[in-house]
């Protein structure tokens, strides 16, 4: 567990992690959220309006936040390479054009995207691999297998691990439970030299109503993670603007309460540059401007990236795309 | 009644929180029959009782208009179970303030006890008959309920001693309004009568005052006060001069005004919302629905 | 990269036809006025947009009977459910045109097309719509059926398509017919929506539209061919027409000032709170009658309240009410602009300590920071004065009955705010409050099934809804 410090916060942070009736207290005394205001104020953000400069800056700034994703049963190496290469690419007749983050995968083809992103061990691209690990995406074994199957894709090469929460433990109120479980993934994010980011994911489909989002933000930043991302993207609803808001709520506390910046990743559903762009007006509003960087925001999307692309090629040559000008993969 | 004993007659006075004070002023002024034979000397209420009036309706406001309207409705019944108690003296008053035949004038008393009975039971059933849920176009609990206006000065007419009072005071005070009524001034003695009943029923000080006198000199005052929230001018019937002077008063702290008819009106006939609704606010309450 | 800046997202002017001049539209035509014209400007940048006539005695009278006219022959014998169909067409009209009154209400007004276009011209829209449906249902009205007659309607600046909407749609629903004066400061929309009435092919006289100030104004109260009075605006106003009617016939509606406190208490849903003090003192320069311009913040959260709310302000976007993204456009005129400075100048002197918003703001047209004063006290003018701007004043309180005190401590009673999470005492504090709607965990919302009118000197009589109705039925309230 981080050190965290408490000053200018009303409660002793290492104290509410004590018990699960202390963690209890402390998560379900967070202000309540309203859901009607709260989904006001992310529409109300929702239209501003981002033309020219300030778009052509959004869209290099989205693609640079893309965590490109693949997570099939189908998924095999060579969609994994043709992943990397456009991570690395995305527009190949654009040299301008910016990597993505990182590509996010299941941890068994971690060792391929590292092989086609770091060209055989030969240089570095710049871009990381996330890995969905801890039974994804139920999250429903021991810890035991959670805890390998994160060791196995720290050493494999993840540069960051997606975990998720147990849902069945939050929900019956298990706080502790969730908590102590983060811990321990956070620590079998390193491994030997290795050291992976964590992510972790909420399921907020699953959470229901954005005062639970509230408390996970917060039992998941207490617990040490890098980041907190909403969702899957296999269960529906994924990202949405408002539990993304009450996400980047929560990271704004957190660093006013302890002074460190927390991430946060909305992933699932996001499809389209207006829709990304309103994530990014919502992350500069509300969060700040500190956080419009790929360290401390991500886009967890696969098909966002070519509306991206066309966005980007419109921008470039005033006239629109069409999907046979962008690759597939 | 021995013919040799004197009988021991009554004082009228005024009906202030509760208590029945003498003007405070001192005065009196003389109460005739409808002959014209000398019947009583009556408060001749002051600015200053007025405004006595006015502090102790304030005061009794919070309390009455938190009751539960079942509570009120209780209230208003009890009163007209003491009316129907003390029938004879009622039908004698309004015989010597009408000077009507003793039928004609049990018919008036039946008929103000009745329409007391009809107000009382309307106390629980405004809110349903005059509010709404309101249907707005998104995720809100939306609810309109009329609330009572606060202190309501009531100028009772100057014809109908009882059936006219009692059909001015109950809707006021049936919502959770709390009066300072100016009596009939040539007509006062059922208004004293009934302040008696209302000491001896159910309803707490100063909900109801009662005022004798002059409505021309009190009146001003009443709707002049910045602690009065609304005035009734029936009984400036057919004075427009009065009627217009007090309405200009009443302006100066927005007062909702209950204008005064051209000429006293039938009071058998069935009276509506509207002497009720008069005195309502309606209070519009927003929330949001989500989970 | 670390600062994200908008780019100008100017909506496009090119929508808007500005004429040079404007009449008077009297009995379906424009017709010149007998007064002396004057000028509408833009706030945001002083530039004239046109020259307005001014209705003298004998317009105000020449529309009067043209509105007595349509009411006796036309309108009122009208069925209503053909009164419906007019309304039904002027709603259509209001949204298929609506991108154009959006944008001219912004430029003559100053306030932001956001608001202009997301929520005046579709409430405006939805107003006729609601109240078209009335009009062959009034049966069921709990009023009666029978209109009044001829309705004088004046108007503030601050909504003007809005408040045209809310005195309009009624009253012709329920067959009366208008002669409404819209504020002189702006007449645009109010004149546009005339062009809609013709388009419409609403019978002539129904609808009669006055351009002027307050002597045209007092000239339709005081006409003894108006049945019916229906105002908003100041309370100072209010009052004296009050006076002018007193002892006639005329039936009075008044939608007056305010004060209204908005109480946050400790367990409130903070975020949401926050936004709803900004929605409720800065939406729309803070010129609304119901603006939440008393905080009342419970002491044990002031501080991280006023935090939350300062950083908040800061991302106010300030500016020209063309831009897509301004949040807070121009104050309406420059006597209104002196007016804030006035006051808020006094609630320095007063002792209270003044913050705004770090903004920088256009040099011509009248603009003024978000602002806010704490260390307020109920004694202060700036608590006890409507300043009808973007200014806010901050109070704090104990208890819930503090709260309530504090709250109804005012002449006013139209709005109030209260923020908890906790139901029982949303609905028992809404109760103690005296104030004509109360709105628990939200601010500023408005739709045209909902009541809204105000209790003491706020005024009286209600706009929207069932309620709304009785100001245009004899059976409704006098």
């Amino acid at each position: 567990m981080p050190t965290i410090s408490t000053q200018g916060v009303g409660w002793d942070l290492s104290d509410a992690t004590r018990s699960d009736a202390a963690l209890r207290r402390f998560l379900h005394g967070l202000p309540g959220v309203d859901q009607v205001g709260a989904e006001a104020r992310a529409a109300a953000l929702g239209t501003r309006s981002i033309k020219t400069t300030a778009k052509a800056q959004a869209l290099d700034l989205a693609i640079r936040m893309v965590d490109l994703t693949t997570l099939e049963g189908q998924d095999t190496p060579g969609k994994v390479r043709a992943l990397a290469s456009k991570a690395m690419r995305p527009d190949p007749t654009d040299p301008t054009c910016p990597a993505t983050a990182a590509v996010c995968v299941y941890p068994d083809l971690v060792g391929v995207a590292k092989e086609t992103l770091t060209d055989g061990g030969r240089r570095d691209s710049g871009v990381n691999i996330a890995a969905v690990a801890t039974a994804f995406p139920s999250g429903r074994a021991a810890l035991d297998i959670k805890l390998a199957d994160t060791a196995d894709a720290v050493e494999a090469g993840a540069d960051e691990i997606d975990m998720v929460i147990d849902r069945g433990a939050f929900l019956s109120g298990r706080y502790l439970q969730v908590f102590e479980e983060i811990v321990a993934v956070r620590e079998a994010c390193t491994q030997g030299e290795r050291s992976a980011h964590l992510k972790v994911i909420f399921e907020t489909g699953e959470l229901q109503t954005y005062d639970n989002v509230r408390r996970a933000s917060w039992l998941a930043m207490m617990a040490g993670a890098h980041f907190i991302k909403t969702s899957t993207g296999k269960v529906q609803p994924a990202a949405t603007l408002p539990v993304t808001m009450i996400m980047l709520e929560a990271v704004r506390d957190w660093r006013e309460a302890t002074g460190q910046m927390v991430g946060v990743k909305p992933a699932g559903g996001i499809r389209t540059t207006k829709d990304a762009i309103k994530y990014l007006v919502m992350v500069n509003e509300v969060a700040g401007p500190d956080w419009l960087d790929p360290d401390w925001f991500r886009f967890g999307a696969s098909t966002l990236l070519n509306d991206l692309l066309m966005q980007r090629t419109k921008m470039r040559t005033g006239r629109y795309s069409g999907p046979d000008y962008v690759t597939l993969d | 009644m021995s013919k040799d004993r004197i009988d021991v007659r009554k004082t009228y006075k005024l009906f202030i929180g509760g208590a029945f004070p003498r003007s405070e002023s001192g005065y009196s002024y003389v109460v005739n029959d409808h002959k014209g034979a000398f019947v009583a000397n009556a408060a001749l209420a002051s600015r200053k009782d007025a405004r006595d009036a006015v502090v102790a309706a304030r005061k009794a406001f919070p309390s009455w208009s938190g009751r539960t309207a079942y509570n009120r409705a209780q209230v208003l019944y009890r009163v007209a179970e003491v009316m129907e108690d003390r029938r004879p003296q009622f039908v004698q008053a309004v015989q010597q303030s009408e000077g009507l035949s003793g039928s004609k004038a049990e018919g008036v008393v039946d008929a103000a006890v009745d329409r007391l009975v009809w107000y009382a039971g309307w106390a629980d059933k405004l809110a349903q008959v005059v509010g709404n849920a309101n249907p707005v176009a998104g995720p809100f609990f939306n609810l309109s309920t009329p609330e009572p206006t606060g202190v309501v000065a009531v100028l009772a007419p100057q014809r109908s001693s009882l059936l006219g009072l009692v059909s001015v005071l109950a809707p006021v005070v049936v919502s959770g309004n709390t009066a300072v009524l100016v009596s009939s001034y040539e007509r006062p003695l059922p208004a004293v009568n009934l302040a008696e009943v209302l000491a001896t029923s159910d309803v707490p000080g100063g909900v109801i005052n009662i005022l004798t006198g002059s409505a021309a000199t009190v009146a001003p005052w009443l709707a002049s006060h910045m602690d009065v929230n609304a005035i009734d001018l029936t009984g400036a019937a057919g004075d427009t001069a009065l009627a217009a002077e007090l309405e200009v008063a009443a302006a100066d702290n927005l007062k909702r005004v209950r204008r005064a008819p051209a000429a006293e009106p039938d009071w058998t006939l069935d009276p509506g919302l509207e002497p009720m609704t008069a005195f309502l606010e309606i209070k519009t309450v927003w929330h949001p629905m989500g989970v | 990269m670390s600062i994200f800046e908008y780019a100008p997202a100017p909506e496009s002017r090119a929508v808007v036809d500005i004429k040079e001049s404007y009449g008077l539209f009297v009995n379906g035509e424009f017709t010149p006025g007998g007064g002396a014209s004057f000028k509408t400007v833009n706030p945001a940048t002083e530039e004239v947009l046109a020259e307005v006539a001014e209705a003298d005695a004998a317009d105000v009278d020449r529309a009067v009977k043209a509105a007595r006219k349509a009411y006796d022959k036309v309108w009122g014998p009208m069925p209503g459910r053909e009164r419906a169909k007019y309304l039904y067409r002027i709603a259509r009209i209001i949204q298929e045109r609506s991108r154009e009154l959006a944008v001219l209400e912004s430029i003559d007004n100053g306030k932001p097309i956001k608001e202009s276009r997301d929520v005046d011209v579709p409430t405006v829209a939805a107003h006729f719509f609601y109240y078209a449906g009335w009009a062959d249902k009034l049966e069921h009205s709990g009023y009666g059926t029978t209109p009044i007659g001829v309705a004088g309607q004046v108007i503030p600046w601050n909504f003007p398509l809005l408040m045209l909407a809310w005195k309009v749609a009624p009253a012709l629903a329920c067959g009366n017919t208008v002669v409404l004066k819209p504020a002189e400061t702006t007449p645009l929309t109010a004149l546009l929506f005339a062009e809609i009435c013709q388009q419409a092919d609403l019978p002539p006289g129904v609808v009669n539209i006055l351009t002027g100030a307050g002597e045209t104004g007092r000239a339709i109260v005081e006409h003894p061919g108006v049945d019916k009075v229906a105002f908003t605006g100041s309370t100072e106003v209010g009052k004296a027409i009050a006076r002018a009617v007193a002892g006639t016939d005329k039936r009075v509606t008044l939608e007056l000032g305010g004060k209204a406190a908005n109480i946050v208490f400790d367990d409130a849903p903070m975020d949401q709170a926050v936004e709803g003090i900004v929605n409720g003192i800065f939406f729309n320069q803070g010129h609304v009658c119901c603006a939440g311009s008393r905080l009342l913040v419970q002491e044990s959260v002031a501080e991280e309240v006023l935090e939350r709310l300062k950083r908040r302000m800061g991302t106010l976007r300030v500016g020209d009410p063309l831009d897509k993204n301004t949040d807070v456009g121009a104050i309406n005129s420059a006597g209104q602009l002196a007016r804030i400075r006035e006051l808020s100048d006094i609630g320095e002197a007063e002792g209270a300590e003044r913050w705004s918003a770090p903004c920088e703001l256009p040099t011509s047209g009248y603009w003024f920071a978000p602002t806010l004063f704490t260390g307020v006290s109920q004694a202060h003018r700036i608590a006890r004065e409507e300043i009808f701007g973007p200014v806010l004043s901050v109070l704090t309180f104990r208890t819930p009955s503090e709260a309530v005190e504090k709250a109804n401590n005012t002449p006013y009673g139209l709005s109030a705010g209260i923020w908890t999470e906790k139901g029982s005492r949303i609905l028992e504090v809404a109760g103690q409050l005296r104030a004509g709607v109360v709105w628990a965990n939200t601010f500023n919302k408005f739709d045209p099934t909902s009541p809204f009118g105000g209790y003491k000197e706020s005024g009286y009589g209600r706009e929207g809804g069932r309620h709304g109705l009785a100001a245009y039925l004899k059976g409704g309230q006098a």
